[in-house]
């Protein structure tokens, strides 16, 4: 491999890590929230309300089965608007970001359930508000297993990341796109591949870790 | 002396579940009062309708009808807002402990006050004051994962007692815990109920536990109030069948002739002076078979009770039991046991 594409695989690691990044800490802003409203809003729970559940869910529910590489294409024009350009690194955040947001809700949703409804059950005989409760039983009492899901999460906007390449997104991708499958670079491509994988395993071991020494029961 | 505040003013609570196009009726027309201070039992068998009861106290349940009235407030009738204030004087413990996991010690202690707006520093200082009532002070740094059942109720208690409130309903707090355990943390309930005048209610399917510590019972039966009154009352002569049932000895030897009628004598400390059953012998010449008999604590005064097998002979029976009743025990019958 000669130097400049050696350089330009540190530089997409690089830029790989940043989509990843950004777009998860995005998609978890507004994607933890909506898994929580998804949760609190289902039937029999704390501020039970069929139209919004129904709405979200909805909502979530298309956005999630649209093929990611769909949902590129058919964001460039958003994109556009919000970065002021379709190309390039950070526009590729914008897609990402979008795509991941559904995924997380859902995975959030998840695991809120799975906190037990005594908790609730003291927490509303305490006298506590829903939001409180939801912001100081259910949340941390779902840490662990949230953290459990970023970790698979995050894993999943790295792969996605790798996809943005086609849309001329930066990135590892693009490189074993452009080097490795338009320019026949075998060894280009295996290397970015294998560089995915190790970043996928790194943010996996890491999460579950995390969700570990979290754990206390 | 005047008397003590109505704490729990009941009238005719019912309560259906509807699942379904299915009615099920947990509660029918139960009315009683709780006064403040006191230890106030309310028993059943499992499936009764007493957690459902217990539910209605805090609105944790809403009634279908009747009234549940708390120092004089319909409690059906507060906004949410007011509800959640007067929860907060409301304490609850239940079988499961329901403590935050993820959370040590000291911080489930702090919830309440947490909820209730106060800083972070006096948080920690009462938190800390509530797990020394408890015994607990050596453990603020633990998670309940790493500690007993005992230990995690004590942590429920001492997180119940935190926001300084004025009832404390415990939902089978004791029946996830083995009997020494249990003797602990009643007898701990016993100590706030006295030291602190706290009003506490007590679920719990087993007489023992309302023997030890209850000053009143009310006895529900399939979604009926069967009994209400005394506990020392209701030990001596149970008037509803559910009662005696409830108070029955667990363990009477079988009766040798199984379709023999037996009877159950309670008797307190006075009567246990005189050898009652050496008397009838010599007085009526007529023979029991003693099933089982045993002593024991209620509300502080020892009883006795024993399950006895009558004679076959009709007449013979009632000499007994007249004899008994003239000697002023409490007879009751034991229709099946």
């Amino acid at each position: 491999m000669s130097d400049y594409i050696v350089e330009a695989i540190k530089n997409g690691v690089w830029e790989t890590l940043k989509m990843t990044a950004y777009a998860s800490l995005y998609a978890y802003i507004i994607g933890l929230p909506l898994g929580a409203i998804l949760y609190a809003t289902d039937r029999g729970r704390l501020l039970a309300n069929r139209p919004i559940n129904l709405l979200i869910g909805v909502i979530v529910d298309l956005m999630r089965s649209l093929p990611f590489l769909i949902l590129l294409v058919l964001l460039i024009p958003f994109t556009r608007w919000v970065t002021g350009s379709s190309i390039g690194t950070t526009a590729a955040i914008v897609p990402l970001t979008v795509g991941a947001i559904p995924i997380v809700a859902r995975m959030a949703e998840a695991s809120l359930c799975e906190v037990q409804p005594g908790i609730i059950e003291a927490a509303t005989s305490m006298g506590a508000s829903p939001l409180h409760i939801i912001l100081h039983f259910i949340l941390p009492e779902a840490a662990p297993s949230l953290l459990q899901g970023a970790a698979i999460n995050v894993a999943t906007v790295l792969g996605y990341s790798a996809m943005a390449g086609v849309i001329g997104g930066g990135g590892l991708g693009a490189i074993a796109l452009q080097y490795g499958y338009y320019r026949y670079q075998k060894d280009v491509l295996w290397t970015t591949v294998i560089l995915l994988v190790v970043m996928v395993m790194a943010i996996q071991q890491t999460g579950g870790l995390l969700a570990k020494l979290r754990r206390k029961s | 002396m005047s008397d003590p505040a109505i704490v729990y003013e009941l009238q005719n609570v019912s309560k259906i579940f509807r699942n379904e196009g299915r009615d099920f009726t947990a509660l029918r027309d139960v009315s009683f009062s709780i006064r403040e201070g006191e230890v106030f039992g309310i028993i059943g068998m499992s499936g009764a309708g007493k957690s459902t009861l217990v539910r209605t106290l805090n609105r944790l349940t809403e009634v279908t009808s009747g009234e549940v009235r708390y120092f004089g407030r319909n409690l059906a009738e507060l906004s949410a807002r007011e509800l959640r204030k007067v929860r907060r004087s409301i304490a609850m413990i239940f079988q499961g402990f329901n403590l935050l996991q993820q959370r040590t010690v000291i911080k489930n202690v702090e919830q309440p006050l947490r909820i209730a707006g106060v800083p972070r520093r006096e948080r920690k200082e009462i938190a800390r004051k509530m797990l020394t009532v408890v015994g607990l002070s050596d453990k603020e740094k633990e998670y309940p994962a790493r500690l007993s059942g005992g230990q995690r109720q004590r942590v429920a208690i001492a997180r119940a007692l935190a926001a300084n409130p004025k009832v404390l309903l415990c939902d089978e707090a004791t029946s996830a815990l083995d009997p020494k355990i249990t003797g602990e943390i009643l007898e701990l309930l016993a100590k706030i109920n006295r030291e602190q005048k706290l009003t506490i209610v007590i679920i719990t399917h087993e007489m023992s536990v309302v023997e030890r510590i209850c000053d009143r019972v009310a006895i529900i039966d399939d979604g009926n109030l069967a009994e209400v009154g005394e506990v020392t009352e209701v030990f001596r002569a149970p008037k509803s069948r559910a009662a005696k049932k409830l108070v029955f000895p667990s363990n009477p030897y079988d009766p040798s002739d199984k379709d023999s009628r037996l009877i159950r004598i309670a008797f307190d400390g006075l009567s246990a002076k005189e050898p009652f059953i050496a008397d009838l012998v010599a007085t009526t010449g007529r023979k029991v078979n003693i099933l089982s008999a045993n002593t024991k604590s209620v509300g502080g005064v020892g009883y006795g009770q024993m399950v006895l097998e009558l004679p076959k002979d009709e007449d013979d029976r009632e000499v007994v039991i007249s004899y008994f009743k003239s000697k002023g025990l409490s007879i009751s019958e034991v229709d099946e046991a």
